[in-house]
């Protein structure tokens, strides 16, 4: 089977960096896009979104990017974003009460803010299992 | 009394020794930080590497960027100084070397007429431009030791919104590069406008790759893509500056700290030794107070011995030795003094010159050879009389005027025997 080089590149650090089959990402605008060994070459801004990166072994690693970039090149994927979280990093509860409070927020009045903090926050949820399941929980 | 000078020095070693400790902590905390502030560094340089990359294959696909981030401007009205220097002291020269470094291009700045702002990243740099009266346009700190890239994109949201709001004309980073645990350097680098040479690609990927680079697909298109990293690449470099100037701030804490640490041994060598030397002085001013008391007391010298030493002997310093000798000498000294051994009259020398042709020189002469009394000259032999009289360039005279015979004569009237 085909893989591809993937790397998931923060300003701080490198949060992860391996062989993977099929990484799917959200862009600007442009909807979900999956890519697979072998891809044109692409270069997308992204929005927040829940990236699911499948590696060789099938299992998928999953992980919240807040915006940023993605470049494939060759064999090569890389998501750059100034803020980008696996899913084993997040603190779902605090991810909920995020959620709340910035839908409180909106709720009251339009706020650009509150907007980024609810993507956020959903982008969390679903790298963690999923917004469904949260509104389930409380 | 020298033992206040004693007690003074010793309090002055106690609060050197005392700061030593703190410096030799601080040297090590230092230490130990220069190799995880290196890391950092070292950890974002994949991000900027690619982010570079990026810039530089949508240039190559002609994404002709409208962000003003790209437009210079002409002529330059004001121009906006990053300072970026450390929270706290005690690191040598790092603080001063960024500090000069924007206070130079300031004021040539000025004398050719461009204004400028001061943006100061540090509570260092914040305290001395804020107290020479600059025009300080924003400060941030509480961060200089160990930065994330949070502060990095509150740094450039603001200098960017400077910027395109015309409030400034160019933005200028100074900060101090690490180059090695051994070496930094204060720089200073255009951050904003973004120079169209590297983001239109010197020597990166894009430009080989060109063919390649307009296969890429976009999404949304290339200027739109472009406007959203160059905030983004204006942060990284920001980012990046502020940790290559947290890794040297480090390496300048640790350095000064190590030259107080080893200054701080150097003082107290020298405060412990003019403590000692104090410290013994006073012991030979004791000493030699007890010597002259026991001098003085003369008669019942044994008794005074006695109770001179306890007390001192009971200081267990090498001070100790030095006692014993003195006793001994002083006791020698008493030996010579008793009257029961001027009795014996050995050594208790005559007025030889009362011998007729004995006069003050020839008298002198003997006097050298050790003959002081009657007694001696009368024991002479006729040899020793041939000698003599050859020493003193008188050959014949000692027998010629009788100095055998007079001397028994005076002995004999001196001591009546």
């Amino acid at each position: 089977m085909a893989t591809m080089q993937v790397e998931v590149v923060s300003p701080e650090k490198v949060l992860f960096s391996g062989e993977a089959s099929q990484v799917i990402t959200r862009t600007l605008g442009g909807g979900e896009i999956a890519f697979l060994p072998g891809h044109a070459p692409f270069l997308g801004a992204l929005i927040e979104n829940h990236t699911r990166i499948t590696l060789v072994d099938g299992s998928v690693l999953d992980v919240a990017v807040h915006g940023g970039f993605v470049q494939v090149s060759g064999t090569t994927v890389s998501i750059l974003s100034d803020a980008a979280e696996l899913a084993e990093q997040i603190d779902r509860s605090r991810a909920l009460s995020a959620m709340e409070r910035a839908e409180e927020a909106l709720r009251r009045e339009h706020d650009v803010e509150a907007a980024a903090a609810l993507a956020r926050a959903h982008a969390r949820l679903n790298a963690t299992g999923g917004v469904g399941t949260a509104a389930g929980a409380h | 009394m020298a033992g206040g000078q004693e007690r003074i020095l010793r309090g002055r070693i106690r609060s050197v020794q005392a700061t030593k400790k703190i410096t030799r902590a601080m040297e090590l905390i230092a230490a130990s930080r220069i190799v995880k502030a290196q890391q950092r560094v070292a950890a974002a340089v994949p991000y900027s590497e690619q982010i570079t990359e990026v810039v530089k294959d949508l240039a190559a696909a002609g994404g002709a960027s409208q962000s003003p981030l790209l437009a210079g401007r002409d002529p330059v009205a004001k121009v906006a100084y990053i300072a970026i220097t450390a929270d706290r002291g005690l690191c040598g020269g790092y603080n001063a070397g960024v500090q000069r470094a924007t206070e130079g291009e300031i004021k040539a700045g000025v004398l050719s007429g461009t204004d400028y702002t001061v943006i100061a990243v540090g509570r260092k740099a914040e305290g001395y431009f804020r107290f020479r009266g600059y025009s300080i346009g924003a400060t941030y700190g509480g961060f200089s030791d160990n930065p994330t890239y949070a502060h990095a994109k509150e740094i450039g949201q603001r200098v960017m919104e400077m910027y395109v709001s015309g409030e400034v004309d160019r933005v200028e980073l100074v900060y101090t590069r690490f180059i090695s645990a051994g070496s930094q350097e204060v720089v200073q680098r255009p951050l904003v406008p973004l120079d169209r040479q590297t983001v239109s690609g010197g020597d990166g990927k894009g430009v080989d790759a060109a063919g390649v680079a307009a296969d890429f697909e976009f999404e949304p298109d290339p200027g739109t893509i472009l406007d959203t990293l160059l905030p983004r690449y204006v942060e990284a470099r920001i980012y990046a500056a502020l940790l290559n100037a947290a890794a040297s701030e480090h390496a300048f804490r640790q350095r000064a700290m190590k030259s107080a640490t080893d200054n701080a041994e150097e003082l107290i060598k020298n405060l412990s030794r003019i403590m000692n030397r104090a410290r013994q002085d006073s012991i030979t001013t004791e000493i030699m107070e007890i010597v002259s008391g026991a001098e003085a007391l003369g008669g019942d010298a044994k008794k005074h011995h006695t109770i001179a030493l306890g007390p001192l002997a009971d200081d267990g310093f090498d001070g100790g030795l030095d006692l014993r000798s003195f006793g001994a000498g002083a006791g020698a000294t008493r030996t010579m003094n008793t009257p029961a051994a001027a009795a014996v009259g050995v050594l208790e020398p005559d007025d030889i010159e009362d011998i007729v042709g004995i006069g003050p020189v020839i008298g002198a002469h003997l006097r050298e050879q050790g003959i002081t009394t009657f007694a001696q000259i009368a024991a002479w032999t006729a040899q020793d009389a041939t000698r003599i009289g050859d020493e003193i360039d008188f050959p014949g005279r000692v027998e010629r005027e009788n100095w055998i015979e007079q001397a028994r004569e005076l002995q004999a009237r001196k001591y009546g025997n």
